[in-house]
């Protein structure tokens, strides 16, 4: 069972957002991670570029494929995680922590209103599971 | 409606995530391709590969037809010996590769791809000679794939036919557990290891005591996934990927399975004339000095120009980089050229390579 924390919100493209203040980090579900495998390289923006909402910003590849990961708030980056450039195992070894990939400066904070609760989350995997 | 093997069952039972290849359902992976992978370097995998053809060629006219379809010599092989070697058509392009199996003298056994096993029994059967019969028996078989260094232990404890007397590209027949089978010490992995012939009916009883016997020696049940990457880290051409009827075996680097000088056979006077004329283009091994993997259809660049794409290109969990098969023109394939590999927009570098990129340290032969 995919561990889905309930302090997060959630994209049905499978990211995880943490809001704090004027910061929200993102990653990737633990649910993401599983499907993926393990995970041998993340592409990640540089520091100041800035996306519209579900545009694709990076990738993550397993041996197998790569899949590309969408910005669940319109904003500019803040930060990156460089470590995984040499750690790309952090995505499923902790996928809400040393796993995260940036943090957005959100265009407008209260969008993330708009995203999925954990519950919510949960019952749209089971959803695309029973697909 | 895809076919699904006699171990369709089995699979699902063990949680493999099914996948459609070449009209089969099959298992693409169970724990993952990366474990997979390392437990074959390491340990052993065994593989369900019953979607592989199976054409069998019966007759007096048996050895003539096979030679005449394809550009190894068959006529240097022994009863139970086996051959890599190559389908081609009249212009010298890859119909397919396959394993030629000498049963006996009018008994020839080729397993083919998947993917092309109609194209080929059609293509062998219209060259047919009177007193030869051609026959698709694939559905009569389930064919396993024993391999990794610890295969031979773990095989020999369900048989008492002495395994370390069947040499690498021979075969025998073997009782393995009370089941008739063909053993082979051939694969697809780079390491040693068998592939298993038995009737469908068997399939279930072989594969899960197998699995059982060598659940101390750490084999894992593998998918088409790990199947890839390790053929790759070893060499092995994939047809469809790396070959196909626009290539012929001397570009793909497999001109040590075509002999021109064994008699006429389909293509050769193509494949002399490129001999002749020298090639334009080669398959060359190119690994990744970025981070990131290559995958197939990526373009490269070589000499300041694009000069080809990435035929088959993935991470390799064994060797830890990232590594493909390209065609390149020959004066930018040799090993150590630069070159550059287009990833989502960005141009990053890479370096031709020898093939295999992996070769296992050999422990007899």
């Amino acid at each position: 069972m995919a561990n889905t924390p309930e302090d997060l919100s959630y994209t049905k493209d499978h990211e995880w957002v943490r809001l704090k203040g004027q910061d929200a980090t993102v990653g990737i579900t633990d649910h993401a991670q599983n499907q993926l495998g393990d995970v041998v390289y993340v592409e990640i923006p540089k520091v100041g570029d800035k996306f519209e909402t579900s545009e694709p910003f990076g990738s993550v590849e397993s041996v197998k494929a790569v899949s590309e990961i969408y910005m669940p708030l319109a904003g500019a980056v803040t930060a990156v995680n460089e470590a995984l450039n040499d750690s790309p195992e952090l995505v499923n070894n902790d996928p809400y922590g040393g796993g995260w990939m940036i943090v957005i400066k959100p265009d407008n904070p209260a969008q993330i209103d708009g995203l999925l609760t954990a519950a919510e989350y949960d019952d749209y995997i089971k959803e695309e599971a029973s697909e | 409606m895809l076919k699904r093997t006699p171990l369709y069952e089995s699979h699902v039972s063990m949680g493999a995530r099914m996948v459609e290849f070449a009209g089969w359902e099959m298992p693409v992976q169970y724990a993952g391709p990366a474990p997979e992978h390392m437990a074959v370097r390491e340990a052993a995998g065994l593989f369900d590969v019953s979607h592989m053809g199976e054409i069998e060629i019966r007759g007096s006219g048996a050895l003539q037809l096979v030679q005449q379809v394809t550009t190894n010599d068959a006529s240097k092989l022994e009863d139970n010996q086996v051959q890599y070697s190559v389908l081609t058509n009249e212009n010298g392009g890859v119909i397919d590769d396959l394993l030629v199996y000498r049963n006996s003298a009018e008994y020839f056994l080729l397993v083919v791809n998947a993917s092309n096993t109609d194209k080929d029994f059609a293509w062998i059967n219209s060259h047919r000679t009177p007193g030869t019969e051609v026959h698709n028996t694939t559905e009569a078989y389930v064919l396993l794939a024993l391999q990794g260094p610890r295969a031979e232990r773990i095989l020999q404890k369900l048989t008492d036919h002495m395994l370390d007397r069947i040499p690498y590209y021979w075969s025998q027949r073997v009782g393995v557990d009370g089941v008739a089978c063909r053993v082979s010490r051939t694969g697809y992995t780079g390491e040693d290891g068998f592939e298993i012939f038995c009737a469908p009916a068997d399939a279930r009883h072989l594969w899960n005591r197998l699995l059982v016997t060598g659940h101390d020696e750490g084999v894992a049940a593998c998918g088409l996934a790990a199947r890839n990457t390790l053929r790759l880290e070893a060499g092995f051409r994939l047809w469809g990927n790396d070959m196909d009827e626009s290539t012929t075996p001397l570009e793909a680097g497999l001109a040590w399975v075509v002999k021109l000088d064994k008699g006429g056979f389909i293509g050769r006077e193509a494949l002399l004339k490129q001999k002749q004329e020298g090639l334009r283009r080669k398959l060359v091994g190119f690994e990744m000095l970025d981070r990131a993997p290559a995958r197939d259809g990526y373009p490269i660049i070589a000499g300041g120009r694009e000069a080809g794409r990435v035929a088959s290109g993935s991470p390799a969990p064994f060797l830890k980089k990232n590594i493909g098969f390209a065609y390149l023109p020959v004066e930018h394939a040799a090993v150590g050229t630069e070159l550059l590999v287009v990833v989502r927009g960005r141009e990053l570098p890479a370096r031709v390579v020898q093939i295999p990129f992996y070769k296992r340290e050999k422990k007899f032969d």
